[in-house]
């Protein structure tokens, strides 16, 4: 074990001159949210105006905060009373399942077919089982409203892509080692594509702006191509092989 | 641009890279959405605040040069950080000062001959709509810039100028030790982070007494270095959120120094984190540059780091906008 390991859960580390990472947990694990949520609210109200920004993961929260309103001190000591009594948001656990209505087809999912092969299941068993989940948000980034969500059935565990593809389409539907996500927009990426959602994940003109926020939870529902397209999906196929 | 109708400059040449950035945009980081906001924090505030604007007013970031500018009416401008060789109507503009601009003139920045990025700032700011509270511009994201949809400017663009507000801002010039010369060897002050007991005691002391060189990989996401191969005992992490100047490696063992437009998360152990002042400084630095990473205290950085808040009259830097 490494001497990080170690060393007691929560504590604050060093992230730069404006910063500290909380770190809270050294696995991922669904239990994790409800905490990290819970510390995102606390130090909202907390820092007030001192507040510069938060990033939520899977086992940590980033707090960066305006230098000139707060020295790093004062902020480290307000994260040890936050921590102090903190107690997990019950509300992350519970709630409505947000449904991404998807359409598996190999048209618009390219590796649907190799995956089921590295499984040992047909493309009807993986659909099932990838829309069999009900997921939690871990952690958005790579892009904007890209959310990390998991934990996906370990029949399903594929690496990724060797090479990653120079452009996934927008809504793409993807899983990766034991995570799955769906691409708010056209970027690379080396994830498995499974299908195609018609829900538009990140929107400007939407309050929040990401469909998805962390500790959100999700299921994925199949759709036939006709339900898929009245709903306003896009059937482009992916060029073959790419 | 609904409320602003007031014309500033066309672009006649667009040149490989020129941005709107205001400071930057915050309290989004949650949603995956980059910081943005200038590469050179430094150079893009004393331009600012010699044109008197206010902290955080949009100016433009020109890297490289290849811009050419024409003043549709009369402008107050400050140029700061890198010299690009601007001329105004074929003279050379003095830099790090407030300067008069006439309807008309040609603003030209050509080739770099100090540092990578110059700052243009005008009185009154440019003006652009906001996009998720900021107008800092993220090609990558499609966010922000004059458009809103993190164009770089092109040729024919039009840039809207506010109504300058300043009445005698306090100084029209920036003292002399104010200034870089950023073909000196850089020393970038490094915060140790949690991770840095991790790294073999040989890395830790060649990643302090090496002579790194700036690769060519570098943008506004990060800058590479390249030196001695570092060793860490852990190859990756589970990805957490990363701030401004983190120094990353990855199993290569050549770290990178992650700026504005980095990734919001990631997974590599970190050395620890460039200060403010320090990210900027590396943003000044060419290809093939040198460059020292020194272990610094929290304390001396931040009295540093206030001293130049102070030296641009910041009262407060903060701008949480929560969705």
């Amino acid at each position: 074990m490494s001497r990080t390991a170690a060393m007691a859960l929560p504590r604050i580390e060093s992230a730069g001159l404006d910063g500290w990472m909380v770190r809270l947990f050294e696995r991922i694990d669904e239990t994790n949210l409800g905490w990290i949520i819970a510390l995102t609210r606390r130090c909202e109200a907390a820092f007030g105006e001192a507040l510069v920004d938060l990033v939520p993961s899977y086992t940590t929260l980033l707090v960066v905060f305006d230098p000139l309103r707060l020295s790093p001190e004062e902020a480290y000591r307000c994260l040890q009373g936050l921590l102090g009594d903190l107690v997990p948001d019950e509300q992350s656990d519970a709630g409505d399942i947000l449904e991404l209505p998807t359409w598996y087809d190999p048209s618009v999912g390219p590796d649907l077919e190799r995956v089921a092969r590295y499984a040992g299941m047909s493309v009807e068993e993986v659909i099932a089982c990838h829309a069999d989940t009900a997921y939690r948000v871990f952690a958005l980034g790579f892009a904007p409203g890209f959310a990390f969500m998991g934990l996906l059935d370990e029949r399903l565990e594929v690496p990724r892509l060797d090479t990653p593809r120079q452009r996934v389409p927008v809504n793409s539907v993807a899983i990766a080692g034991r995570q799955t996500a769906a691409y708010p927009a056209v970027t690379p990426g080396g994830w498995n594509l499974l299908g195609r959602t018609s829900v538009r994940l990140f929107d400007r003109d939407r309050e929040g702006f990401s469909l998805l926020a962390v500790g959100d939870r999700v299921r994925f529902v199949p759709v036939r191509r006709e339900a898929f397209e009245a709903q306003g999906g896009d059937t482009t196929p992916m060029e073959a092989g790419r | 641009m609904k409320k602003y109708t007031v014309i500033g400059f066309c672009v006649e040449q667009a040149g490989p890279l020129a941005l709107l950035q205001d400071a930057g945009r915050f309290g989004v980081r949650r949603l995956g959405v980059t910081q943005g906001g200038p590469a050179d924090l430094y150079g893009w505030a004393w331009a600012n605040h010699l044109a008197g604007n206010p902290w955080g007013a949009p100016a433009l970031e020109v890297t490289f040069g290849g811009l050419t500018l024409v003043a549709e009416r009369e402008l107050t401008i400050a140029v700061a950080g890198a010299d690009l060789g601007a001329t105004l109507d074929g003279a050379e503009l003095p830099l790090w000062q407030r300067v008069t601009c006439k309807e008309g003139q040609r603003l030209r920045f050509t080739a770099p001959r100090n540092g990578l990025r110059a700052y243009l700032a005008v009185a009154g700011g440019f003006v652009a709509e906001p996009v998720l509270g900021s107008v800092a511009c993220v090609v990558r994201e499609g966010l922000g810039g004059f458009d809103g949809q993190g164009s770089k400017l092109a040729e024919g663009d039009r840039l809207s100028v506010g109504e300058a507000s300043f009445a005698g801002a306090s100084i029209s010039e920036a003292p002399q030790e104010a200034r870089f010369d950023y073909r000196a060897p850089a020393r970038l002050s490094l915060l140790p982070g949690a991770q840095v007991g991790e790294f073999t005691g040989q890395s830790l002391f060649q990643a302090f007494n090496a002579a790194w060189r700036v690769d060519d990989r570098a943008d506004r996401m990060g800058v590479r270095l390249t030196g001695p191969r570092l060793r860490c005992r852990i190859e990756s992490l589970i990805s957490e959120g990363i701030g401004l100047g983190a120094v990353q490696v990855p199993p290569d063992g050549q770290p990178i120094a992650l700026l504005n437009d980095r990734q919001t998360i990631g997974g590599y152990p970190r050395l620890g984190a460039l200060t403010p002042l320090a990210a900027s400084r590396l943003a000044q630095c060419l290809p093939g540059q040198e460059v020292q990473l020194v272990a610094a205290s929290r304390e001396g950085c931040l009295a540093e780091h206030r001293r130049f808040l102070a030296s641009v009259a910041t009262p407060s830097v903060s701008a949480y906008h929560p969705p």
